[in-house]
Order: C-alpha cells, then structure tokens, then sequence
C-alpha cells in the first residue's frame, strides 16, 4: 500500500480518535478552514457595502447556520447590518423552528417569516399532491414575492458549489433579472476578489459566500468554531419509511403508500429542510467527532438523500433558472 | 497510534490550494481532473451511478467521467464545457479548488478568470500532437496573470508506447517557446491520464522517470511564499460603528489584508487623505490578535480619529503605493462588444469604485505568435492588449507583478453593467 493510501485507509477508519484541529504555527499560513472563513466573510461585507437592501436566507440548515455566524464575524462588534429571511414552508421539523427562534434571542437578530401556505391561499400556486407531493419547488413563488415586497436587492445564500453539478458553475456574485431568472450561459465573469454587483432597477443578486466550501468543510468548521447546530443532526429515535433508497421522516401530512412500513429508527439528518424531501441517515453519531468521520466515510453525496433533486438530472438546473434558492 | 495522531492533526490542518487546468480540445483534461477526483474519492456513489446512467444511454463505451465536469444542460447536450466550472477535492495535506475551463470558445476568457485566483496552472499538451500554438496561448495567460506554478502534463503517453524520447523532444520543443515568457516554476510530467500513469501512482510504464507523481506534486509545491508579505495594504471595506452602550466610542476598520502585515503599534498612513497614526487594535469576534497577514479578514483600529470610509487604503508607511490617475495596463477584453477607444467605463480596484477613459493602445499581443501589434487600434473579445486609461480619481496600487490584488482592475461597461475587461497594472 503507497504512504497515501494508507493515510486514507487510516482516515477512514471509524473508531479513530478524533483530534481538535490546531491553529498551524507556522508563520504566516492559515489552514483551509481560516481561508475560506476569510474569503467568506470578505464576501459578506462587499455585500452590506454595494447593496441597499441585502437579506440573509435562513433555513435553520447548518449552512445558513454557518453564513449567519460568519456575518456576525464580519461586522463584529457591531451587529449584522440587515435581516434575516425564512421561507417556511410548513413542512419543517418543529425542532427546526425552535432553534432558529433561539438563535434569534441568542444574537439579537431579526428573522422575518414568510410562508409558503399564504402563496397557496392566494392562489399562486396550486399544491401538488400523490405521495411524491413536495412544497419545494413552490417556495421558488413565495421566495420571489417576499424580495419583491420587502424591495430586497440581494439575497444571501448558504448554496455551495460542491452540493450539485449546476451549482459548480455559479458566481459568488449571481445576477438575476427582473423575473428573478439566472442565465447560466451568460454569467459576468468574475476575476480576482472585485465583485461586480452592478444592476438595472428591479434586479437583484444572488450572493453565496460559502461557494468555495464543502459539505466536510461545514462539519470541521462547526467544529473548529463551535458552532451551535440543532440536536437533529445528531442521532435521535424516529419514526421513519424507506422510499426509492431513502429513509423519510413520518409526519402527518406525508403520504404513504400502502406497502410502506413505518419503522423507528436511530436517525440524525445529513441536511435539514423540507421534511418531505429531506431524507434522514441511520447513524449512531453523537458527537461532532463522530458525524466527521462518517462524512469522510459517506459514499453518497448529502443530496443523495434529497428527494428534490431526483426528479431528474437537471432538477437543479432548471429550478435554479426559475430563481430558486 | 503515534502517526495516526499527527495524521489526523494534519488533515484538519490542510493548506489551500487553487488551480486551474488547461488544454486543447480533446487532450484529456476532463479524463485527468475525473481521475483526480476519483482517486482521491471525492466522487461519490450516486454521483458515479449517475454518470454511468447517462454514459450508457448516450452510448460512450467506457464511462465517461467529462460528464462529472459538464454541470449544464446545454453542456451535456452538445458535449462540450461552457464555463468555468469549480471542483473540490481534499487529500490528508491538501484542500484543492480546481477552476476547469473550457477549450473552446471564449476560452481565453474563461481561463483568464480560472487562473486570476490560482496558485498553481496544469497545462495539458497531447504526447501525440506536441506542443500546438494552443499550448503557448494557455501558457502566455498563466504567466500573465503570474500564476507562480505553471505544471506542463504530456499526456497519452501510452499512445505513444510510454516513449522518454517523445518526452524529452516535447519538453524541449516547449522550453524554446516559452524562453518569451516570464514564469517563476515550470515543471514537467509524463502522463497518462487515462490509465493513471503517474497522475496519483508511480507508472510502472517509465522507469525512465524518476520526478515525482501530480498528486504528490500538488501535495508538496511549496505555496505559502507567493504572496507579499513585504507591503502592508489593506483596502478598507466597511466601516464598522457599533451603536451599543458597551462599544460606544469604538470605530472600526473592516477589510481583508491584500499584502503584508499589521500589528499594534504598527505607524500606518490613510490614503487618500495622507494622516498617519498608530495601530490600536487588530479585532476578530473570537479574539484580538497580535499580528494580522494576508489574506485575512479583520478589522483594525487605530489611536487617532482620521475620517476612513470605504474605498480608503491604510498603508504600511515605509513602503508606500504608487498613487496616479493615468495608468497602464495589460488588459484581456471578456466582451463580445469590443473596446471603444475613448470610451468610458466603471473601474473597480480593490474596494474603490471609480470611472475611466480609455485613452490609448499602444500595442495589442498576438497571443499564438506572442509578437506585438502597434497598427491596430481595436481589442476585441479575447484579445489582449496594453492599454492606458485616466481614472475620474486618485487609485492607489501596485504592480501587478508585485501584488495581484491592489494590481488587478476589472472594466464595467456602463449600459450593460457587465464586466467587460480585466486589467493587470503595469
């Protein structure tokens, strides 16, 4: 075995002790994390500097969690210099709510709450239903009514471009037209760190400082940093069915087939979203420590367990054209 | 357990680095960052499932591992890559940012904008073709925008039976070219992305080389002196004024340090406005630090009340700025409406924001020949040109040679607020 495979064989051996990552001594070289952590928040202040109006999208994920933290990083001592969004959609897990509202109280920031059930009684959308029936590409409506009431002219966003193959071609500066479309094919290019956030009346931007991260960056930052995250990353009993390779969380408004059996399961969730496409992990992991190495192990991807994105192959792509998150 | 320990310490421990990867059409670029995406297993089942699904239903015979590159529709469609698109991959040592850019069309472009943020260039030439016009250009744009690592892969070397003289006529062939261009570290591979010589494992195929693999030389090209630690500057980006009873008189400086460092009791002079005082504080939300470096984001502040607002430069005094409204540059043009000659466009340089006249072209490069044009005075898409232009205001900067940040200026067309031109000071 070469020295780098037996590093990795190393690596991925689960009962391994974990050790707390320590600042490198050297004299002037940051690790991986304080780059991107710099990058990060150099992006969030060119943001508050160019924009009128920026808003921070928060889902209550541990990649909103972690730009949120970031932003109050960047403005420190002051506070963060604009609000927070959620776009609810109903379907959450209410451990979900909780922290977000406990964060709120923590750090003296505002959340402002829209909902995805007003979009539906007022008649925009119409639910989908079967037992695929998802509310996620309807929040794409109630997202782009929110920036439009509220006269938001950017909106942050936790999306990284590891998470999905349409994303690797996104700007951290994101230009989108008046009907909040992005034109993947006509991207500004963007050089060096000078962010071009120039734009016509009625267009916004779509700014995402955590581009440059990936789903293990997350994770060791959280740790590095600690981080508070919601106990639903960590294991937990719940009661779960299997469906196309994927455990979903039971609720009372998810559809089941006949032949699907509710079980209960040792389960943590790998991303928090809408419950009804969100899927969750069998895992023991109890500690940060632990959640590390089984992402270092994980052989599929975060999405992998996202209902959403199997819808087909350029899911993604063409919700993201209509101006999703 | 001794080495596991300082294994695990070191992996969360990893340097950062960015590159980018160039290549003529079909010289394997795709199949090279596929390998080293697979081999450092940064592909994941699914990902791997679903690019096998659509290998398999557009016909390929082997998997097609370009499709993990390819994120767009229209992409996959025509089978042919649009933008510059950013992979990740981690080993023990290193995180690696790949920006992978495309060989066709607009490509000067996009590797313009691959490469204004990489340590390290791969430059792809094909053992069986030799080193093409192509290959010049790719290596004309790294040392233009003074990527310190430029890595030369002569691949499909077992096209041409793993031959060391194809190799050696090659690098030498290359070496006479590029004897024009400014490049800090040159190094050359024989490789075969394909079959994985000398890309992750030692190849057992040319025992006539004993250089090191790519990913050890990825792992180990030594980085952390590219940049300036020498200049002290630091762009101010935000000005932060807490209006808390606890921070009631505290007035910060927030911004990313572009070169050098500063520490408390550092003299530091503010430009535009000439006043100079003393570092107070170098502030983070964790901590106070006692020395800030490149390229960290923190915020500073100083002994005496100086009117700072963003756009302003605090510089280190002993080595000041150039400061004029008449600058030269070297310039790529990135729109497909070319430059007007005494025109105007927005400039952003570092955080200051600013207009401009293009005042002249004294010369546009041939980038396949590198020989220089003093007759014509246009530039368009993907052409690159000195140009001078006169800024509405003062900036401050430097070479770009010596500081790629307050050295860099991009050119915003004023109708479309598009970004048009990407200028690297002279």
């Amino acid at each position: 075995m070469s020295e780098s495979n037996c590093l990795k064989f190393l690596y991925l051996c689960p009962h391994l002790k974990m050790h707390k990552p320590l600042e490198k001594m050297e004299k002037y070289n940051l690790n991986h994390l304080r780059e991107l952590e710099a990058e990060s928040i150099y992006v969030i202040r060119e943001v508050a500097a160019q924009f009128e109006r920026p808003v921070l999208l928060f889902s209550g994920g541990k990649d909103s969690i972690v730009m949120f933290y970031l932003a109050r990083k960047a403005f420190w001592p002051a506070k963060v210099p604009f609000p927070l969004m959620h776009i609810d959609t109903g379907h959450n897990f209410p451990e979900t709510l909780e922290f977000r509202d406990q964060l709120m109280k923590k750090t003296g920031a505002i959340c402002i709450s829209r909902l995805v059930q007003d979009t539906i009684d007022q008649g925009k959308v119409v639910e989908e239903t079967g037992v695929n029936a998802s509310r996620n590409v309807l929040q794409t409506v109630t997202l782009l009514d929110a920036l439009e009431e509220l006269k938001f002219d950017c909106a942050l966003g936790g999306g990284r471009r590891d998470e999905e193959k349409a994303r690797a071609k996104e700007r951290f500066f994101s230009h989108r037209d008046e009907f909040g479309q992005w034109d993947p094919k006509n991207q500004r290019p963007e050089l060096w760190n000078l962010f071009n956030g120039k734009k016509n009346m009625g267009e916004h931007f779509r700014v995402f400082p955590l581009s440059n991260w990936t789903e293990m960056d997350v994770w060791q930052y959280i740790y590095m940093e600690d981080v508070d995250i919601p106990d639903l990353y960590y294991t937990h009993k719940r009661r779960v069915f299997y469906r196309d390779g994927v455990w979903l969380a039971d609720a009372p408004f998810m559809v089941k087939k006949d032949t699907e059996e509710v079980l209960e399961k040792d389960v943590r969730c790998r991303t928090i979203g809408d419950i009804t496409c969100t899927g969750v992990t069998l895992s023991m992991a109890n500690t940060l420590e632990e959640i590390i190495q089984e992402v270092a192990a994980a052989r599929v991807t975060e999405r992998g367990g996202r209902y959403d994105d199997k819808r087909s192959e350029a899911a993604m792509e063409d919700r993201k054209k209509e101006g999703y998150f | 357990m001794e080495k596991t320990k300082d294994f695990q310490r070191g992996y969360l421990n990893m340097e950062l680095l960015r590159f980018t990867t160039a290549g003529s059409v079909d010289d394997g670029k795709s199949t090279l960052i596929g390998r080293l995406l697979y081999d450092s297993k940064a592909i994941f089942e699914d990902q791997m499932e679903a690019i096998e699904r659509a290998s398999e239903q557009k016909g390929d015979e082997h998997v097609n591992l370009a499709l993990l590159t390819d994120g767009l529709r229209a992409e996959r469609e025509q089978g042919i890559t649009i933008d510059v698109a950013y992979r990740y991959f981690a080993t023990p040592k290193r995180k690696f940012i790949i920006a992978d850019t495309p060989g066709h069309v607009q490509y000067t472009r996009n590797m313009v904008t691959g490469a204004s943020t990489a340590n390290v260039a791969i430059i792809l030439v094909d053992a069986r073709n030799g080193v093409l016009e192509q290959t010049i250009r790719h290596c004309y744009i790294a040392s233009l925008l003074r990527i310190p690592h430029i890595i030369v892969c002569i691949n499909k070397m077992d096209l041409k039976d793993y031959s060391e003289q194809v190799y050696l006529d090659i690098q030498k062939k290359f070496k006479e070219l590029s004897v024009k261009l400014d490049i800090q570290d040159l190094r050359f591979l024989p490789i075969s992305a394909l079959k994985g010589d000398n890309v992750v494992e030692r190849s057992e195929n040319m025992d006539w080389y004993d250089g090191p693999t790519l990913m050890y030389l990825l792992e180990n090209i030594y980085i952390s002196s590219d940049l300036n630690y020498v200049d002290g500057r630091f762009p101010v980006q935000y000005v932060v004024r807490p209006q808390a009873e606890k921070f009631h008189d505290y007035r910060g400086y927030a911004g990313r340090i572009a070169s050098g460092t500063f520490e408390p009791g550092d003299r530091v002079a503010v430009l535009p406005s000439g006043f100079t005082s003393t570092i107070k504080s170098v502030d983070t939300m964790k901590e106070s630090l006692k020395q800030a470096f490149a390229p960290q984001s923190v915020v500073l502040t100083l002994e005496d009340d100086i009117d700072i607002s963003r756009g302003d430069m605090i510089v280190k005094e002993n080595k000041m700025p150039e400061v004029g409204q008449d600058i030269e540059m070297m310039v790529c043009w990135l729109s497909e409406t070319p430059m007007v000659m005494n025109g105007k466009y927005y400039v952003k340089h570092t955080a200051s924001d600013a207009r401009c006249i293009i005042k002249d072209l004294p010369f546009k490069i041939n980038i396949n020949t590198l020989g220089k044009n003093y007759e014509d005075k246009s530039l368009s898409l993907n052409e690159i040109g000195r140009i001078r232009i006169r800024t509405t205001k003062p900036l401050y900067y430097d070479p770009y040679r010596r500081n790629r940040i307050t050295g860099s200026i991009i050119l915003i067309d004023e109708a479309t607020n598009n970004t048009v031109g990407a200028g690297m000071i002279v």
